[in-house]
């Protein structure tokens, strides 16, 4: 009891607590208002311009673990190269564009801040050894919010199976437009290559 | 002497004819000089209509009638099987593969498919719409047998 409050009154008592808790002498309401309001605008425009740059294919691939390992393996699949020249960059799949969401993922991703900083895939064969388990994640988090980085892009309303050809327009009616199943569930390894899939469902 | 003469000739004769059939063959070896660049052909569409092909022999590998662009064939998945296996067909509606896959080269039945024909790759091929570079001259036996006159 008595260390508390000894903690109080010292917190109190700090010469920073004092003058923060205090009312100010010489600056007046219109400059504090209209400061905090600058400063506002100034710390928001700069958190939000840091975030959209690691949102960046550039960014991704700064760090050679992306660089070497899955950015090369995209740039053989139809997402990076095609006959119309739209593409999709890592972003686009692997971090939800709603603000929520986004923010939630972005904090998830320090982990990989950590990894990069302690080489958790540094070489290939380390990557290799992990693959599986982070494509599970990559896998899990589709799964749970019902492949929505791919819905971004590609909408169900929109997709005119008659332009498809029989065999995916049946699998399409069957299971994606009844909901019984979502596009992570079939549309794996579609952008990397894919780990061991003994176990896997749908997989031999 | 005279059958050096002979044999001289003989080999002569071979030869002319051999650059003579030679001219009339296509050229499969590039341009000439050989040292000469070319652009390449153009890539050739697939053949994407999902119609299988019919078999020139009874024992020829069936051929894919789909793209299988961007599809898995390694030592970590196959795409192939996630359709062809046994267990995969009801919900793919796709041709097993055969039998003859489960089995290893003496005829025992395994339980899975055999190592030996993981490879699909090795013996089902896809098709382009490519017009082939020398003409292929195959006759199907059935259409030998049907040339046959019949009550013989």
């Amino acid at each position: 009891m008595a260390a508390i409050a000894r903690a109080w009154s010292w917190f109190w008592l700090n010469p920073w607590v004092r003058t923060a808790t205090r009312p100010p002498v010489t600056l007046s309401l219109a400059f504090l208002t209209l400061g905090g309001f600058v400063a506002g605008v100034l710390f928001w425009g700069g958190f939000n311009t840091v975030l959209e740059h690691t949102n960046t294919e550039a960014f991704c691939t700064s760090c050679h673990e992306m660089k070497t390992n899955v950015f090369e393996e995209l740039k053989g699949t139809i997402h990076y190269a095609n006959r119309s020249g739209v593409r999709a960059t890592c972003p686009d799949c692997h971090v939800p564009h709603q603000w929520t969401d986004k923010i939630a993922r972005k904090m998830q991703a320090s982990k990989e801040v950590w990894g990069h900083l302690f080489g958790s895939i540094d070489t290939r064969d380390k990557f290799l050894d992990l693959r599986r388990h982070l494509a599970e994640h990559e896998w899990a988090r589709m799964k749970a919010n019902d492949s929505l980085e791919c819905r971004n892009c590609h909408s169900a309303q929109s997709m005119d199976v008659s332009k498809q050809n029989p065999r995916a327009a049946a699998a399409h009616e069957k299971d994606l437009f009844t909901g019984q199943k979502t596009c992570i569930d079939c549309h794996k390894g579609i952008a990397h290559k894919l780990p061991n899939m003994q176990g896997v469902p749908g997989w031999q | 002497m005279r059958r050096l003469l002979l044999s001289a000739c003989a080999g002569a004769t071979c030869l002319v004819a051999g650059a003579l059939f030679a001219q009339e063959a296509p050229r499969l070896t590039g341009p000439e000089p050989f040292t000469k660049e070319t652009p390449a052909p153009p890539m050739q569409r697939q053949v994407t209509d999902d119609v299988r092909r019919k078999r020139n022999y009874p024992d020829q590998p069936p051929l894919i009638p789909h793209a299988i662009e961007g599809y898995a064939l390694d030592l970590n998945a196959n795409k192939c099987l996630a359709c062809h296996a046994r267990k995969f067909t009801e919900q793919s509606q796709a041709p097993m593969i055969s039998v003859t896959h489960y089995q290893d080269r003496e005829g025992n039945t395994l339980g899975g498919v055999s190592p030996r024909r993981y490879s699909c790759l090795a013996c089902h091929v896809p098709q382009t719409a490519a017009k082939p570079l020398v003409p292929n001259t195959f006759v199907d036996m059935d259409a030998l047998v049907e040339r046959e006159p019949r009550g013989r």
